[in-house]
């Protein structure tokens, strides 16, 4: 008794979807290679405190977990591959310069997230190690953009901000009420922000309202820098900032500003960035700078990356066709294998019947099919084999 | 094209004056069309009727670019996708824990029994009395939480309270306050950004309107 259906928010991808997603990750892994980023495939499942440290924090009750069975130690499947690759940077890798690596694979998480609203999104990213100028978060980004355009996403945005401004402004807060903080102004909550101000100084309390209000396009960074307190780390949080549209210019992309967007603000360190775009109601890419995370694996690094859900991804498209195939009669005739043969190491579709299925032809999916003309097979169209 | 989401009665008659404010005009009036998608003064603007406690889903799923919630709705949604800038301060009230007249709340506290409590807002009323240590068990409800104490169901409710008056009419008083309720606009966080040259000006009539009121 209905044995066969899927737990909640957990699904199959079917063949014309399946065909879509599989070719936007092979573009994006070779993109990704030629920009001289290295694969790699972390496990689905280890050791819990290794996944939920640093970048994972946030990630512990999205994590689903199973108890070893050699070691009784608690295991978590993957909620996010980038702590995984933080681990590998860390770790696995002696190299002192910069590391360049990416990865395209499934995650679990416990609840449904993202664009898709699903529990196994399908995470593709890039990280990029051992370099703290913005010259690698430049990289970084133009990756990301690449690689979206690279699937046809059309009219990109990209929200910046960098997290050294708020950190500047909290840094004398007490830790508890820092969480709070962060909430009011990543939901721009200003009601709640106001009674939250109401005991610090009026400095950093002014300051942290301005930020709601900080959104748009490059203006908004003269007037940060009028209206937020002259530390060291906030101008150069803003240059940097500036210094982002300049490099982008040549991608045709919208470049904004929102400086109250503090996702992920414990293990972020610097630039971040989020792309949106038309049709989509959520960011399609996320990404930032996280230094110092590896140093919960041995070694601090500094570090810079993004990642998409190609399932998010395909979720707001048009539904996918599957390409129509060649259809092939079966027979015991050599030219007529060696034809099918040649079409195929051209890259077309062609799909030979089986003795005894004639009747069912149509569900074959070919739009043409292979006929004998004098000694030469040779492809017409076949409308009478479509539906 | 902006869609804002809106719920029938109270928040749509006391939403109307903020998107006159902003040159915003319904063309139709929910209470006596059966339309749910009402169209505006503004060709690129239109209005959809939805029950209130779906309007922050509707939003999030960016089937709403703009909506109105109560802080009650929000609070029990939680808010993912949504930024809520501005409080309209309009259908005004308080969440509020509620038992029968003669009933010792203070000393059951004191005493640390398990409290029966029938709510609506199942996540609001956990969040509520965990923050206070005490022990209880939510029953949901969806309406007339106010029988529940005087039938036997529950010892305390958590409910929405603006007067009083059902309260008292039912032999109930009001012993503790979890929060104001006011309501909300909730914009979806990629309209936000993406239709930002035709958002902002609506949020801006809306936040002079809202300040002129309380002049």
């Amino acid at each position: 008794m209905r044995n066969w259906l899927l737990p909640e928010y957990i699904e199959d991808v079917l063949p014309a979807e399946a065909e879509r997603i599989e070719m936007m990750r092979r573009k994006l892994i070779d993109l990704f290679v030629v920009n001289g980023y290295e694969l790699v495939m972390p496990p689905m499942l280890e050791y819990l405190e290794s996944l939920i440290t640093g970048v994972g924090h946030d990630l512990d009750l999205a994590t689903f977990k199973v108890v070893d069975q050699l070691t009784g130690r608690l295991m978590g499947v993957r909620a996010d591959i980038t702590p995984q690759v933080a681990r590998i940077d860390a770790h696995m890798s002696n190299n002192q310069g910069v590391n360049r690596f990416c990865y395209a694979g499934d995650v679990l998480r416990t609840s449904p997230d993202g664009l898709a609203q699903t529990r196994q999104p399908f995470q593709l990213g890039a990280e990029l190690f051992g370099h703290q100028g913005i010259e690698s978060d430049i990289e970084i980004q133009r990756l990301m953009i690449k690689a979206m355009k690279a699937i046809d996403i059309k009219s990109i945005q990209i929200d910046f901000n960098h997290v050294g401004i708020f950190n500047s402004l909290i840094s004398k807060i007490d830790d508890s009420f820092k969480d709070s903080l962060y909430h009011s102004l990543q939901t721009k909550d200003k009601t709640t922000l106001f009674e939250l101000i109401r005991t610090i100084d009026k400095k950093t309390a002014d300051a942290l309202c301005a930020l709601t209000d900080l959104n748009g396009d490059a203006s908004i960074l003269d007037e940060a820098q009028k209206i937020l307190p002259p530390t060291d780390e906030i101008l150069s949080a803003i240059n940097d900032l500036r210094e982002l549209s300049h490099n982008l210019s040549d991608l045709k992309v919208e470049v904004c500003f929102d400086l109250a967007e503090l996702r992920g603000y414990h293990y972020h360190s610097g630039l971040v960035f989020a792309a949106y775009a038309q049709g989509y109601s959520g960011p399609l890419a996320l990404g930032g700078r996280y230094d110092e995370v590896g140093l919960k694996f041995g070694r601090a690094r500094p570090a810079t990356g993004f990642s998409l859900d190609l399932r998010g991804v395909v979720a707001s498209l048009q539904p996918a066709t599957l390409a129509m195939a060649i259809f092939a009669p079966y027979l015991n005739d050599l030219s007529l294998m060696e034809k099918i043969e040649t079409l195929r190491a051209e890259g077309h579709k062609v799909v030979q019947e089986l003795p005894g299925l004639e009747m069912y032809r149509k569900e074959l999916k070919c739009d043409r099919q292979l006929v004998k003309d004098g000694n030469a097979w040779i492809v017409v169209s076949a409308p009478e084999l479509m539906n | 094209m902006i869609t804002i989401a809106l719920s029938k009665g109270r928040i749509f008659e006391e939403t109307t004056p903020l998107l006159k404010a902003a040159g915003i005009y319904p063309l139709e009036d929910p209470e006596s069309s059966r339309k749910l998608i009402l169209s505006t003064n503004r060709e690129d603007v239109r209005l959809i009727i939805v029950r209130a406690t779906d309007v922050p889903t509707y939003v999030q799923y960016g089937a709403a670019d703009l909506g109105v919630a109560g802080k009650d709705v929000l609070n029990e949604h939680g808010g993912a996708g949504l930024y809520q800038p501005l409080d309209l301060k309009i259908a005004n009230c308080k969440m509020m824990v509620a038992v029968r007249e003669d009933f010792d709340y203070f000393g059951s506290i004191r005493r640390g029994a398990r409290l029966k409590v029938v709510t609506k807002y199942v996540k609001t009323a956990r969040e509520h009395f965990a923050e206070k240590g005490m022990h209880v068990d939510l029953i949901k409800l969806y309406g007339s939480m106010e029988l529940g104490p005087l039938v036997g169901l529950a010892d305390a409710i958590v409910d929405l309270v603006s007067t009083g008056g059902t309260l008292r009419a039912n032999n109930l008083k009001a012993v503790e306050e979890i929060m104001n309720i006011s309501s909300r606009l909730v914009v979806n966080q990629a309209s936000h950004k993406l239709k930002r040259i035709l958002l902002s000006p609506i949020i801006e009539s809306f936040s002079n309107a809202v300040e002129k009121k309380q002049d």
